[in-house]
C-alpha cells in the first residue's frame, strides 16, 4: 500500500517537472465524457487498438484456409501441462494428420526440442526478441509460419506463451482455441480468467492422474467452466498415462478434416 | 501484461490521426474505451501511456478511459442484462447461449488537439 502510494506520487512528480505542465483536471484521472478543454478540439478517431492485430490475424486465416492448414493455439498457465499433452498428442495423431508445430516462450528452446522428437517441423518463437511478449501477436505466427514448409501439413499447431490473461487477447488467425488446465491448479481458475474460457472452444482438464491424492474437486472446476462458457466441452486427461485421450483426440480428427482434404 | 505494446498502439493511432494539414499540434487528450472483459488494466495502462507519449505529438495528452461494462442478451429469450460476475448463463431462462454486445472494446474513440498559437507554449 505505502510502496504504491509512493510510486504514484514518484510518477506525478516526473510528470509535471519532465514533460509535463500542471493541467486542471489531472488529479481527477477519470474525466467525465464530453467535457473538453477550452481552445481544444475533437477529432474522431474511432479505431480498434488492436486494429493491426486484427488484420494481420484475418490475412494469416486467409494464408491458412488456402493451403488447407487447420490451426489450433494451445493456452495455459505455465506449467499444466501443455507441452506433454502435446508430445502425446502428435504421437497418437502423426502419422494420420500430418503436423508443424509453432511453440511461443520467452526463453529457451526446451519446449521446441522435446516436441520436435515427434518428427512434425517445429519452429520455437522466442519473444524476448519482440521484448519478451506473454503471448503471440498475429505478426509473429506470420513470420513463424513463413519459416515452415505447410505444403501437405493438415494441423499447424501453435503452443502459446504459458499466461491465462494475454494470450486471450490476441487473434492469431486460428480456427480453435483450447485451454489447458490441470488439477494441482485452482478449481476456480475458469472464473478467475473469464475472458480465456470464453474464448476458447474446448477445455483440456490435464493430469487426472493425481486426483486420487489431491483435494481437487473436479466437478466444481467443470462446473465453473461452465458456468463462464456453457457448453464447452470439457476432455478430462492424463497427459502422463494418456486416460481420457480418445474422445480429444477424436475432436481433432473431426475437426482438422472437416478443413483438409483427410480421408 | 501486455499494457506497454497496447500503450504502444495507442500513440501510434492517435499521432496517425492528427490532420496532416495541421501544423505544431499537441495532443491533450485520448479518449480510450474499454471493456470489463478485455484484458487490461487500467492503471498499467496509464502508467505505459505516460511512458510511450514521450517524445511524440502526444508527450502531453492526458489518456481518459471509459470502462465499459460486459452486456449480454440472450438468444433463446432475448433479455439483456449488465454480467458484473463471471456467470454467462440468461438470468430469465437459464440458457447458455449469450450474445456478448459489449465488454470486449479496445477503442481509441478520439482525440483532443489544441493548436499552438504561441500564447500557450512553454
Amino acid at each position: 500500500m505505502i510502496l504504491n502510494d509512493g510510486l504514484k506520487i514518484q510518477r506525478c512528480h516526473y510528470h509535471h517537472e519532465e514533460f509535463h505542465k500542471p493541467r486542471p483536471g489531472q488529479s481527477n484521472r477519470i474525466a467525465p465524457a464530453g467535457e473538453r478543454q477550452a481552445g481544444t478540439r475533437e477529432i474522431k478517431v474511432v479505431r480498434r487498438v488492436l486494429d493491426v492485430n486484427a488484420k494481420m490475424a484475418e490475412q494469416n486465416r486467409r494464408m491458412f484456409a488456402a493451403q488447407g492448414v487447420y490451426v489450433l493455439n494451445v493456452m495455459s498457465s505455465p506449467g499444466s501441462g501443455k507441452t506433454t499433452t502435446l508430445e502425446k498428442t502428435l504421437a497418437r495423431i502423426m502419422p494420420e494428420i500430418k503436423c508443424a508445430v509453432i511453440v511461443g516462450d520467452i526463453c529457451t528452446t526446451h519446449d521446441a526440442d522435446r516436441l520436435a522428437i515427434s518428427g512434425a517441423p517445429v519452429v520455437q518463437v522466442n519473444t524476448d526478441e519482440f521484448g519478451g511478449d506473454c503471448h503471440l501477436a498475429a505478426h509473429v505466427i506470420e513470420k513463424a509460419a513463413s519459416n515452415l514448409e505447410l505444403g501437405g501439413v493438415d494441423l499447424l499447431i501453435v503452443e502459446n506463451v504459458g499466461n491465462l490473461v494475454c494470450p486471450a487477447e490476441f487473434d492469431i488467425g486460428e480456427d480453435a482455441r483450447v485451454v489447458v488446465l490441470s488439477v494441482t491448479e485452482g478449481e476456480d481458475k475458469p472464473v478467475k480468467y473469464p475472458l480465456m474460457f470464453r474464448q476458447c472452444d474446448a477445455a483440456l482438464l490435464n493430469k487426472i492422474d493425481l486426483l486420487p491424492y489431491l483435494d481437487y474437486d473436479k466437478q466444481k472446476a467443470i462446473a465453473y467452466i461452465h458456468q463462464v462458457h456453457p457448453d464447452m466441452p470439457v476432455f478430462e486427461i492424463s497427459a502422463k498415462t494418456q486416460d481420457g485421450f480418445d474422445p480429444w483426440i477424436e475432436w481433432i480428427r473431426d475437426r482438422v478434416g472437416q478443413k483438409s482434404s483427410l480421408p | 501484461m501486455h499494457e506497454m505494446g497496447i500503450a504502444l498502439q495507442i500513440v501510434e493511432i492517435a499521432s496517425a490521426s492528427i490532420p496532416a494539414e495541421l501544423e505544431n499540434v499537441r495532443v491533450v487528450r485520448v479518449n480510450l474505451k474499454v471493456g470489463k472483459l478485455a484484458a487490461i488494466v487500467p492503471d498499467s495502462l496509464r502508467f505505459c501511456f505516460d511512458i510511450a507519449v514521450k517524445d511524440t505529438p502526444l508527450a502531453d495528452a492526458e489518456l481518459v478511459i471509459e470502462e465499459l461494462p460486459v452486456l449480454a442478451r440472450c438468444k433463446a429469450c432475448r433479455a439483456e442484462w449488465i454480467i458484473s460476475d463471471p456467470v454467462f448463463t440468461c438470468e430469465q431462462c437459464n440458457s447458455g447461449s449469450l450474445e456478448i454486445l459489449s465488454g470486449r472494446e479496445l477503442d481509441i474513440e478520439s482525440i483532443e488537439i489544441a493548436e499552438e498559437d504561441g500564447n500557450d507554449s512553454k
